[in-house]
């Protein structure tokens, strides 16, 4: 969760409000704040830490382990109407990559500023070229994108 | 938000638009009602909730839908004081 802490600044500019949830108590949410993560992060951490301790949150977002008890690492996306656009779930060992979640805000936002003409090719960055698909594109993606440049 | 109940009482946290106990409402004589059950898929509505917050000093509640026309990042972990 430090690693979101540290980048909430970025997600905020873009107009990105961050939860975490766990299967803690807000009273342990505090502990961890005010006793570790305050250590790893300036000031804390930004956001709301959601408690979730019957894991029914879990549950409906499908990533709640019922054998262990806990919830998995699942990342959703939400656009401002509410819609999930991304899901990554990972077992507990491995932590995410903050900047691919970065990224793929970024990307959702191109999409959606285009009302839909725009779609973001693999790899796709802040910058690089957009594809308009239409009839123009079927057969010509080679022409505008290529996986190694 | 709403205030937090005072004292020892455990809170947790509640999806919206679902009741409580399934099957309290079934009675024999009723066609089993077919468990309507939110599961979260992209491209799909985000289930709605509520639930207990820590944040910036204090203790409050979060519902996901009164952030609906922000951009949202909902992150789940397995728990606190583990080490990733």
């Amino acid at each position: 969760m430090s690693a979101v802490a540290d980048k909430y600044q970025e997600l905020k500019d873009l107009g990105c409000e961050v939860f975490s949830v766990s299967v803690d108590s807000h009273f342990v949410h505090k502990m961890w704040n005010d006793h570790e993560l305050v250590k790893m992060v300036d000031g804390g951490v930004p956001f709301h830490m959601l408690s979730d301790q019957a894991g029914n949150i879990g549950r409906a977002y499908g990533i709640y382990d019922e054998t262990q008890g806990i919830e998995l690492r699942g990342r959703f996306i939400i656009d401002p109407d509410g819609v999930i656009q991304a899901m990554e779930l990972l077992t507990p060992p491995v932590g995410r990559k903050i900047a691919e979640t970065i990224r793929q805000v970024q990307a959702f936002q191109v999409v959606r500023a285009s009302g839909g003409a725009e779609a973001t090719p693999a790899g796709w960055m802040p910058g690089d070229p957009v594809l308009r698909p239409g009839p123009h594109l079927v057969g010509n993606v080679w022409k505008e994108w290529k996986p190694n440049e | 938000m709403a205030d937090q109940p005072k004292g020892c009482a455990r809170v947790t946290g509640a999806v919206l638009g679902e009741p409580a106990t399934p099957d309290a409402v079934a009675t024999p004589d009723e066609q089993p009602v077919k468990e309507k059950k939110m599961t979260a898929t992209v491209g799909k509505k985000a289930p709605d909730f509520n639930a207990p917050a820590y944040y910036n000093g204090s203790f409050t509640n979060v519902q996901l839908s009164d952030h609906f026309g922000k951009w949202i990042l909902l992150c789940f972990y397995p728990g606190d004081f583990t080490f990733v």
